[in-house]
């Protein structure tokens, strides 16, 4: 008899939500097999079976959200050990909770989970850490509890206090279970009931929330826009398409501006950093983050040292990275730990925006449409494609200037791409 | 036979750890040289209780009149005295060997030495039945405890006649009209409190500057004062020089404030610490990392020879079976793969003479040494209506909290039943309570134990009855 335990699907994963079981009680597994869905912030993930036999009980129905990693979600009979359970009798205990085994095995180095999440809103702390809580302003809820049952007690302070994890209103590290911000009810806002559908709440739709609420709410920020003439670069961007043809590439402008935002990256390295209670981390590398829109909300893969690749090899990687995050098929490494990003919102002909601080990164380009507009050189109104860029700031990282400054980079080689060779 | 786990010594730290080891479901031995239970039950906390509860009623009967109460002529009979000790140390040790028994626990009665093994070391018994036994195990627990300090420079060291360790004051042939004991921590204490009880006369030397001294200064000084009504007499800051034996008794030399002493009497009890019994065991040879004369253990138990965890007296200090349980189950646990809480619990400390004196957590010494800011609330037996009740209104409690954090820090007792409330602070520190916690839980009236929220109310200036 063995336990198939809740997976981590990344290293930071503490739970997430089963979305759904292939198998059910009685059917026979063997190594391979895809028996459950779990559904973190932002990926659907597949289980697959380790062993092979007999699923002897469900112990996590489909559906349940904050499963922790390492619980136990469904009971394996091994070949030749107990033989296959009569479905019904194994199918009783098969309740979310309390997959505890009746009689206390001898040798047991398994280790005892804490119960799931709880659903109450009353953290479990000591008197000393919720006092200690109070005065250094962290909130209970990002702590992860180390005492009897996951009680928070004073050590766990302290933890937090030398990581600066559980800052009331921070983002926690992983997807603690912060709640959404209590607002008064649609009834109470003057919206009949009924007179709309509600679409529950998603995991990637939660972590939108909350982590742009707190970006929002916590990050001084600031906009910088610049408008950049891409005539040339339309013209680079022909020659180049011609040139890939044979080879069936072809080279968006987005893909230009991602090069560009990680040479421009290693010319202002000071915009290419985090903040954090320790200090500055300058990344080495300028890990470009692009948003892609897809079902449900919006995720944001990872070009890795864009400043080291070819266009066509840009090219290449966000064709197969956006297809596979509309798929939902990304891996949480491809997603997670970018230095920059990039939202463009151009082809919607949007001429301009400013996009929220995408934590903990220092700085996100918003781009906007390139269209033909008028514009002054010499004197003489003349006809140019421009488009229009905005800069969003961690003011506690990137200043003003240091902003400016990075901007200008960016316009520089993007108005001269051949810059971009040198 | 090879085991998961073989345990050198059946003290209160190795016969619990082997009993959890075998709740694990590891399959353990441990291995005795003397007697099961090892000198907590044999030797030391058990049957010096047993001697302490005798001297108690005792010493009621002279008070008898407090409780409108007379008897004529009590008396004792210091050899039965001795015997009903001796007794419940046989019942316990029997005890222990019904626990091995029902936990499957092999009992290897002998002497054990390490030898460098492959993944763990292998123990070596010398039988007490004759011949050795070679046991294999993946894990070996060092449980081997610790015995009397004795210091040979200066002739403190036991003859079994007139200078005595614990060991010999536990059952002593007769009793002495008149005893030095020198050092007065809990086992001094506990000694002088019983023999005095029975009509010796008692001289305590301590070389520091206070009596307890491992105990807040404010109880030292009650205790002292306590003690010093009941007749014991006492030489503090006294520097025991030399120890010799003339035709009679013995006479110990002594400096006090520059000034040397002679002091006579009829015996003496060495109560100057311990030594860990971990001499003659091989560790040398395994590499075994030492510190000041216990072995190196990290905090689960574990030492830097692969396989090998020291737990309890020979560990370090402090020197109390209750810390040496804690340590033994918890290595078991670790060793097992259990989850483990990983609380660090403080541990407390119990001087059981007549006053008792009970303490956990830090003094106000040590707060302060540590730049702690604090808020200290005391309140006395003698306002408490069970200790007017019970004619046991002296000494008090006193209790420190953190200012800032309302953190309980520590708590210091002195008084009839002491040793039995302290458990309320030992799980409150451990539960991480503030003084909110202390000051908003009712305890039960009348009892001494009100004299606990009395003072946790007084650190705030808010004490209700004095």
């Amino acid at each position: 008899m063995t336990d198939i335990l809740m997976p981590a699907l990344s290293p930071t994963m503490e739970e997430g939500i089963l979305a759904k079981w292939h198998v059910k009680v009685g059917d026979t597994v063997s190594a391979g097999d895809v028996i459950a869905e779990i559904e973190t912030d932002k990926a659907t993930m597949e289980v697959e079976a380790v062993d092979e036999g007999t699923i002897e009980a469900i112990l996590i129905e489909a559906g349940t959200e904050g499963v922790k990693v390492n619980t136990p979600i469904a009971r394996l009979a091994g070949e030749g050990g107990s033989a296959a359970p009569a479905p019904q009798k194994a199918a009783e205990p098969a309740k979310a909770e309390a997959p505890k085994a009746e009689v206390a095995p001898v040798a047991a180095p398994a280790p005892v989970s804490a119960p799931a999440a709880s659903s109450g809103a009353r953290v479990a702390a000591s008197p000393l850490a919720r006092r200690l809580a109070e005065i250094n302003k962290l909130d209970l809820k990002l702590l992860k509890g180390t005492g009897p049952h996951g009680r928070v007690i004073k050590r766990d302070i302290e933890e937090a206090l030398k990581t600066g994890v559980g800052k009331a209103g921070s983002a926690p590290a992983a997807a603690a279970a912060s709640e959404p911000r209590k607002v008064q009810s649609l009834e109470q806002l003057g919206i009949a009931p009924g007179s709309y559908d509600l679409v529950p709440l998603d995991g990637m739709r939660k972590v939108i929330a909350r982590r742009l609420t707190d970006s929002f709410r916590d990050i001084p920020h600031f906009p910088l826009t610049i408008d950049i003439e891409i005539d040339n670069l339309l013209a680079a961007r022909a020659k180049i398409n011609t040139a890939l043809e044979s080879q069936g590439v072809k080279v968006s402008v987005n893909d230009i501006v991602i090069k560009a935002v990680a040479l421009a990256l290693k010319q202002v390295p000071e915009a290419n950093a985090s903040f954090t209670p320790e200090g500055i981390a300058m990344h080495h590398n300028a890990d470009i983050a692009m948003a892609v829109a897809i079902d449900g909300g919006l995720i944001t893969p990872i070009i890795r040292k864009a400043e080291t690749k070819s266009l066509a090899q840009i090219a290449k990687e966000t064709k197969d990275l956006a297809g596979r995050a509309r798929d939902r098929k990304l891996k949480p490494e491809e997603f997670q730990g970018g230095t920059f990003s990039v939202s463009n919102l151009g082809m919607f002909g949007i001429k301009q925006f400013a996009s929220i601080i995408n934590e903990p990164q220092g700085c996100i380009l918003s781009v906007g449409a390139g269209e033909q507009r008028p514009v002054v050189k010499g004197g003489q109104l003349a006809v140019a494609t421009v488009m229009t860029v905005t800069l969003t700031c961690d003011h506690r990282v990137v200043d003003g200037s240091i902003g400016a400054k990075y901007i200008t980079a960016l316009k520089d080689l993007l108005q001269d791409p051949i810059k971009m060779l040198a | 036979m090879s085991y998961d786990l073989v345990v050198i010594g059946s003290g209160p730290g190795g016969y619990e750890g082997a009993i959890r080891a075998s709740q694990n479901g590891l399959k353990v031995a441990i291995v005795e040289r003397e007697a099961l239970g090892g000198i907590c039950l044999n030797w030391g906390c058990i049957p010096a209780k047993a001697l302490l509860k005798s001297a108690e009623v005792y010493d009621k009967l002279h008070h008898l009149e407090d409780y409108g109460l007379s008897a004529s002529n009590p008396g004792y009979d210091f050899e039965k005295v001795i015997q009903r000790s001796r007794g419940v140390t046989k019942t316990m040790s029997g005890g222990v060997a019904y626990l091995m028994k029902k936990n499957k626990i092999d009992v290897i009665e002998g002497s054990a030495v390490l030898e460098p093994g492959k993944d763990s070391p292998k123990v070596v018994v010398t039988l007490k039945a004759g011949g050795t036994q070679t046991v294999e195990a993946k894990n070996v627990m060092l449980a081997v405890g610790a015995r009397a300090r004795e210091i040979p420079a200066i002739g403190a060291v036991s003859d079994g006649e007139r200078i005595w360790t614990y060991r010999n004051a536990l059952a002593p042939k007769s009793q002495p009209k008149s005893l030095i004991i020198i050092g007065s921590g809990a086992i001094g204490i506990e000694f002088a409190s019983f023999y005095q009880a029975l009509g010796t006369e008692v001289t305590v030397v301590e070389a520091m500057d206070r009596i307890l001294p491992v105990e807040d200064h404010e109880v030292s000084a009650e205790a002292l004062k306590a003690f010093k009504k009941r007749g014991i007499n006492f030489r503090v800051g006294a520097k025991v020089t030399k120890i010799e034996k003339p035709a009679k008794g013995v006479a110990v030399h002594v400096e006090v404030a520059g000034k040397s002493e002679v002091l006579t009497a009829e015996g003496c009890i060495v109560a100057v610490g311990i030594v860990a019994n971990t001499d003659g065991i091989g560790l040398e040879k395994l590499g075994v990392v030492m510190d000041r004369g216990h072995v190196k253990n990290d905090s689960h138990g574990k030492t830097n020879v692969k396989g090998l965890y020291a737990i309890g007296d020979c560990a370090g200090p402090p020197w109390l079976a209750h810390k040496a349980s804690h340590e033994a189950v918890h290595a078991a646990d670790y060793m097992a793969g259990r989850k483990l809480s990983n609380l660090n619990p403080p541990i407390p400390g119990c001087t059981y003479a007549t006053p008792e004196v009970a303490s956990v957590g830090i003094t106000e010494q040590a707060a302060k040494e540590q730049k702690l800011d604090v808020k200290i609330g005391r309140f006395p037996f003698r306002a408490n209506g069970r200790a007017v009740a019970s004619s046991e209104t002296l000494g008090f409690v006193k209790v420190i909290f953190e200012k800032k954090t309302g953190a309980l820090l520590g708590a210091h007792m002195i008084g009839a039943n002491v040793t039995e409330m302290v458990q309320g602070f030992c799980l409150a520190i451990t539960m991480e309570a503030t003084e909110e916690d202390l000051q908003g839980t009712v305890f039960p009236h009348p009892t001494m134990s009100e004299a606990i929220l009395e003072a946790s109310l007084d650190a705030d200036g808010r004490v209700i009855n004095t």
